[in-house]
């Protein structure tokens, strides 16, 4: 049923002049000055303004060249240059705003090397006390503090999955921003199962957790049916459900899931054997939901590059028209795709309520939903990318925390450090700018 | 006689209108729901509006309605509106706005009438209502008018949250510094420039995809105020807070206007932030549909090639239109500064940089319709806080659903069809 000549139309990636109907993205395919196939993904300059999958992460046959190529092409060096660019403008915030160099740069010009000592020793605490924090800190008092390296794997298990719902719906085209709405929902469910019912171990918790992908893609399939049948668009749609997740959270737990007695908005605590098993004993708390997140990183890495099903998704999302006149039914696509990152989304839910949280709060899928977006862009919206992309972001979770209490400087900087490494990232003509690298030949880039 | 007449065009017309069923269903189901609500479960009680407040010059007296009868008439209205909706659709191919608007008014009427008289404590002052949702509009529908000016010129701005939160902290700071009001207000102004400066370049110049620059920069200016924040507004000389202590923008009565009763309270006693909300409002509607720079803007979001192609510069007009919906978002960031509470907090929007993009498309990308979307948010969310610690027939989490569940309703097409500007969302490259 599926035309092979339509798959090698999607993969050479024809701009169909239908595909952008009048607004003039045609013409302009062949002569992106995005250059690399990694780049045009987030340019959007693809098909009809939208996220059209990379050729990058596609297909396994020519990994290997793909990826001599693409360091060939400094595509990996510009993710790279990106985290090295944000991390120095986020130190220039901490060593302007830090007291002591202010104090040293009243005499710049009497000792200018004071100011730059000063400000060399503010960045290289509150970046120290980061990567410590992240990493090993032979200093800390506690296990915990010791080894960061778990906090920053525990930091990362919910993002790994609800990066992956972000990536999976990247590929086929959409824009899922409501990964929050349907974490929350995914917590939800788990919740209402893992404290409500009374089930034998093992099977409460696989309850648990297929209740809360349930949870999560019915959120998410909500935006897939109307996108396919109505056209609305998901972005729209999706940001809407973050807040009427929040709302039914809310109302929930002051009424039905609320726990008796208390006068807080907070569920009952999850039953023992609803919760993840640690991994590591009592003194760390990473749990076996990083497995599960592993696993789901595998899963969803051959769903994308082996299944037919993937194969039809990252089709519909390079270019939606080829794909209909392929024979593929592109409405599906995007409900089967949606359920499928609700799903996911879910699941971080359930890692949150069953491995850190262990009780349902309004709180509890807290900026996860919106650090997913950021991951799956700096995972270039492959699988594995995502996972490391979610280890970074994890590290720099655990070590954001060390660094606010070790040198005093808020966590917020690490919102602007990620913020910008993927501002930089999505733009790569300014990073070459910057360091002059050559602009790749796009022979080959497919895209 | 005349047959062939009669039937050539609406054969015609049945051709080129696709006859939509959404809109009569969707009422249909609303009557039904009224109906079963507000009529026949009504409650018993009675819904007192206060239409004058205490300080009045002129005193009405109080709108005292019982809330049952009210009910059946506002169900019985909804039946036959929705009646009408179906004979239209299936006469004319569509409902007419005019039937659509009074439903929706009929509607929320009984609504209205339904909550307040099932609620079992206090009367409801009306007018109170509706200035609580003068408050909370403004910076909404600042937020939707920066909206309209980006998108009607093709550039989708999800940033706009950014833009009020860092017209928020920048009016705050210059203000604490100055002790200028009036700076502190341009001194915001400028920095929503400069969240837009940014997605301008990214979006326009280096063709990032927009949603995600908008996505990313809400991030890094809450990043960036929530870090400078920390770092200097926290600093502290002889115990006060230096840098974080912005003059107080005054409200301004306009006399005799500001006693008309119901209308003065609601837009004649505001700060100038407020009177500056009334008139952008108009100005922008009447510019961008009534003038030469209007219909370049609405042609380039449309069809950018059709306005290239008569001479417009594409990307130039929408930098231009960026840039001035930035500074637009950062006065109504200084509203919360300046206005609405004299010192800034971490997050302070809070998530109302996307009830703006709700008003924005339920208003359909029209500032007018933008504002009233934004009135009718500002009135759902000022009942759910009036109404927070009273027993009510409903949850007030649920009306602070109500923007989010109206919104995907429009953009899926069952409360009329709320369409983007073709072009919205598309980069532009010559060639």
């Amino acid at each position: 049923m599926r035309d092979p000549r339509g798959v090698e139309a999607n993969e050479s990636d024809q701009p169909a002049v239908s595909a952008g109907s009048l607004t003039g993205d045609g013409p302009a395919d062949g002569g992106a000055p995005a250059g690399s196939a990694g780049e045009a993904e987030l340019t959007g300059v693809g098909t009809s303004g939208r996220l059209p999958s990379t050729a990058t992460g596609g297909d396994g046959d020519h990994t290997g060249k793909r990826i001599v190529r693409e360091i060939m092409s400094g595509s990996a060096l510009v993710s790279v240059l990106a985290v090295v660019v944000a991390l120095v403008i986020g130190g220039l915030l901490i060593a302007v705003t830090d007291k002591r160099v202010a104090a040293a740069s009243g005499y710049f010009f009497a000792e200018p090397g004071n100011t730059f000592a000063a400000a060399w020793t503010a960045v290289s605490e509150a970046y120290g006390a980061l990567l410590r924090g992240a990493t090993y800190d032979p200093g800390a008092r506690t296990w915990l503090g010791q080894l960061g390296i778990f906090e920053t794997l525990t930091f990362a298990t919910p993002l790994i999955l609800a990066g992956l719902a972000v990536t999976i719906a990247f590929r086929a085209g959409l824009f899922n921003i409501g990964a929050q709405g349907q974490i929350i929902l995914g917590a939800t469910f788990a919740g209402a199962v893992g404290f409500g019912l009374d089930l034998p171990p093992v099977i409460h918790l696989l309850a648990v957790i297929v209740a809360g992908a349930i949870g999560g893609a019915i959120w998410g399939g909500i935006a897939g049916v109307l996108k396919a049948r109505t056209g609305a668009h998901e972005v729209i749609v999706t940001i809407m459900l973050n807040y009427i997740a929040l709302s039914l959270v809310l109302y929930l737990l002051k009424n039905q899931l609320k726990a008796p007695g208390s006068t807080n908005p907070v569920s009952p605590a999850m039953k023992d054997s609803a919760v993840f098993p640690l991994l590591l004993g009592d003194n760390f708390r990473l749990h076996a939901g990083f497995l599960l997140a592993v696993v789901a990183v595998v899963a969803i890495a051959w769903l994308l590059n082996r299944s037919t099903l993937g194969f039809e998704l990252r089709a519909i999302g390079a270019n939606p028209s080829a794909a209909r006149t392929a024979g593929m039914i592109v409405s599906r696509g995007y409900i089967v795709v949606m359920l499928i990152s609700g799903a996911l989304a879910g699941l971080a839910g359930v890692a949150q309520i069953s491995g850190t949280e262990k009780s349902l709060d309004s709180e509890v899928a807290g900026s996860i939903g919106f650090d997913a977006i950021t991951v799956a862009l700096l995972g270039r919206s492959t699988p594995w990318g995502t996972f490391f992309a979610a280890l970074l972001f994890g590290a720099f979770k655990a070590g954001g925390t060390s660094m606010a209490v070790n040198a005093d400087v808020s966590i917020d900087i690490v919102l602007v450090v990620q913020s910008l490494i993927v501002l930089f990232i999505a733009a790569p003509p300014l990073i070459r700018a910057m360091f002059r690298l050559k602009t790749p030949s796009t022979r080959g880039a497919g895209a | 006689m005349s047959t062939v007449i009669k039937t050539e065009p609406n054969a015609f017309k049945d051709q080129l209108a696709v006859r939509s069923w959404k809109l009569p269903l969707t009422f249909g189901a609303l009557a039904l729901f009224a109906i079963l609500v507000f009529a026949i479960f009504g409650p018993d009680g009675r819904a007192t509006f206060r239409l004058s407040q205490d300080g009045d010059a002129w005193q009405l007296p109080d709108l005292v309605l019982p809330a049952k009868p009210v009910g059946i008439l506002a169900a019985a209205g909804c039946v036959a509106l929705a009646i009408l909706s179906y004979l239209q659709t299936k006469l004319e191919g569509r409902t007419r706005r005019s039937v659509s608007n009074a439903f929706t008014v009929l509607f929320v009427l009984g609504l209205l009438v339904w909550i307040i008289g099932g609620t079992k404590s206090q009367n409801i002052t009306l007018v109170g209502l509706f200035t609580g949702a003068m408050l909370i509009i403004t910076p909404l529908v600042f937020g939707s008018l920066s909206g309209v000016l980006c998108e009607r010129s093709g550039v989708v701005n999800i940033a706009i949250e950014g833009q009020l939160l860092a017209g928020a902290f920048t009016a705050a700071l210059v203000g604490s510094i100055t002790g200028n009001a009036y700076a502190a207000l341009v001194a915001a102004a400028a920095a929503g420039v400069l969240v837009s400066v940014l997605l301008a370049a990214f979006s326009i110049k280096y063709l990032v995809n927009q949603i995600i620059v908008g996505v990313v920069l809400n991030v890094l200016v809450a990043g960036l105020t929530g870090f400078l924040f920390e770092k200097i507004m926290k600093i502290k000389v002889q115990g006060v807070t230096v840098y974080n202590d912005p003059p107080h923008l005054p409200n301004l009565p306009i006399p005799l206007l500001s006693d008309i009763p119901m209308l003065g309270p609601m837009f004649f006693r505001q700060s100038i932030i407020g009177y500056l909300m009334l008139v952008l409002v108009a100005v922008i509607w009447f510019g961008l549909f009534r003038t030469r720079w209007g219909l370049r803007v609405r042609a380039v979001g449309e069809h950018p090639q059709a306005a290239d192609t008569m001479g417009i510069n594409v990307n130039r007009t929408r930098f231009i239109n960026v840039l001035a919906g930035g500074a637009v978002a950062g006065v109504g960031g200084a509203y919360f500064t300046l206005v609405a509470v004299s010192s800034f907090s971490k997050d302070m929007t809070g998530g109302l940089g996307f009830i703006a993009l709700a008003a924005l498309i339920f208003g359909r990308w029209n500032p007018i319709g933008a504002f009233l979307a934004a009135l009718l948010f500002g009135v759902a969310g000022n009942l759910q806080s009036i109404l927070s610690l009273a027993v009510t027939p409903i949850d007030g989490q649920f009306l602070a659903m109500l923007p989010y569940a109206l919104t995907i309703l429009a953009v899926s097409g069952l409360v009329g069809k709320s369409r983007a500007p073709a072009a919205s969302g598309e980069p532009y490259i010559k060639g």
